[in-house]
């Protein structure tokens, strides 16, 4: 194990460009998807005949696939049938697809867990269904939506690291290409690594746990 | 349209695929569940290093990637003279990852049992261990349950990762195939299948077990 020769500036700034993709990647895979799991959330709420079932079919169908799956879907299959994207996109893409999924099961919960009196007593003073759910429910489900979304983006910054695969150059990829230099280097890097990865999200832990404990 | 000679073709890549990401799955449950208990265990344990150890072990890997963790068996032991094989590597990564997220929920299962039980059970003259043994622990299992088949379907998806390390688990035969065949989108496509015919009846039997919870059983 050669730490000194693993921790000089030049791989620590290496390695910060590479969280630094990473931390973009996670960020605005984040921002879609929370988006689209809105919309999919809601849209299940409501029980429109098919479309709720349709979405409750693929919401079930994409849980239930392993991440790296999607990732090697939007990287090498898409291609097949016209699609090209870059590395950056398709892994956000992947992970839009997926954690959109993930998310949309919060949204639709944090809906259900709004009280029906809520709603009757919303409907009673003359708001139509739509006002209903925009003005009374969604501002009473997102605040018990955060603490569980911030625990899935912990999720979402480590699966960034599946990116390596397809050789995104995040955190991950960058610490492999350091190990390849010299395999003394391999144990220091990955520890560094593991504490980037660690410092980030037990602080967002931290905050999600101050947040569930906070009344709403 | 999708070609489903492929699945003739190459069935047994696929189903040997199949059988391994099953056998590292299972593998991988054992392992972290005893792991797990054990860290649990300290986690709650009066003394109070263990305490320190059992929050320090679940705090650290559950904020680290999986792939990580992998990694530094199958990379990171090598460097220091420790070689294994991939699906030995990857399963024992495997383990180590799911047994800090078995801990917390088996820990959460132990503090869901009022603590007058554990009380009782020292006044009756119980030593600490048996108090685990035979009050607390088959009371905390029925909530555990639930969160423990969620666990388990998060391995079988996570198991995944072996194709990274060459494991020899659907994923990396799925990319075999893909690579004899070029036809990546279609095969991709039946390994999808072939992993929701382990994940769908999981989480179907899950949700069933966490209505009847739910419902007061």
């Amino acid at each position: 194990m050669d730490f000194i020769g693993a921790y000089t500036p030049g791989h620590l700034t290496f390695l910060l460009e590479g969280f630094w993709i990473t931390l973009q990647v996670a960020f605005l895979s984040i921002v879609f998807s929370f988006a689209i799991a809105i919309i999919v959330g809601v849209l299940r709420y409501a029980h429109i005949p098919v479309v709720s079932r349709v979405l409750a079919i693929l919401v079930e169908l994409i849980r239930n696939l392993p991440l790296l799956l999607i990732i090697f879907f939007t990287y090498f299959a898409l291609p097949e049938i016209g699609i090209k994207l870059d590395k950056f996109y398709a892994a956000i893409l992947a992970l839009v697809i997926f954690e959109a999924a993930m998310l949309s099961e919060i949204v639709r919960s944090g809906l259900t867990s709004v009280e029906k009196g809520q709603i009757e007593a919303a409907r009673s003073s003359g708001l139509n269904y739509v006002q209903t759910l925009w003005h009374i429910i969604l501002p009473q489900a997102l605040r018990r939506m955060v603490p569980p979304i911030v625990s899935q983006f912990i999720s979402l910054l480590k699966d960034t690291s599946l990116a390596v695969v397809i050789a995104l150059p995040e955190l991950m990829n960058h610490a492999q290409i350091i190990n390849g230099r010299n395999v003394n280097f391999v144990i220091p890097t990955f520890l560094l690594v593991a504490v980037m990865y660690f410092v980030v999200n037990y602080a967002l832990s931290v905050i999600a746990k101050r947040l569930e404990n906070k009344p709403a | 349209m999708i070609d489903f000679s492929i699945l003739f073709s190459h069935g047994d890549m696929y189903l040997e695929g199949f059988g391994n990401t099953l056998k590292a799955s299972l593998l991988a449950l054992v392992g972290s569940l005893i792991l797990g208990t054990i860290f649990a265990i300290f986690r709650i344990s009066p003394i109070r290093p263990l305490n320190w150890i059992g929050a320090a072990y679940v705090e650290f890997v559950r904020n680290i990637p999986l792939i990580l963790v992998v990694f530094l068996f199958f990379v990171g032991l090598p460097a220091i003279g420790i070689r294994l094989n991939p699906f030995v590597a990857g399963t024992m990564g495997l383990t180590v990852y799911t047994a800090a997220f078995i801990a917390e929920t088996i820990r959460a299962g132990i503090q869901a049992v009022p603590r007058g039980q554990t009380e009782a059970a020292r006044s009756s003259g119980l030593t600490y261990l048996q108090t685990m043994r035979y009050v607390i622990l088959p009371q905390a299992i029925k909530v555990v349950i639930p969160p423990m088949g969620n666990q388990f379907i998060n391995l079988v998806k996570n198991s995944s990762v072996l194709g990274v390390i060459a494991g020899l688990d659907l994923m990396y035969f799925g990319d075999l195939v893909a690579a004899d065949t070029f036809v990546t989108f279609d095969v991709y496509i039946f390994v999808g299948l072939f992993y929701l015919i382990l994940t769908l009846p999981l989480s179907a039997f899950v949700g069933y077990l966490e209505r009847r919870l739910a419902n007061g059983r």
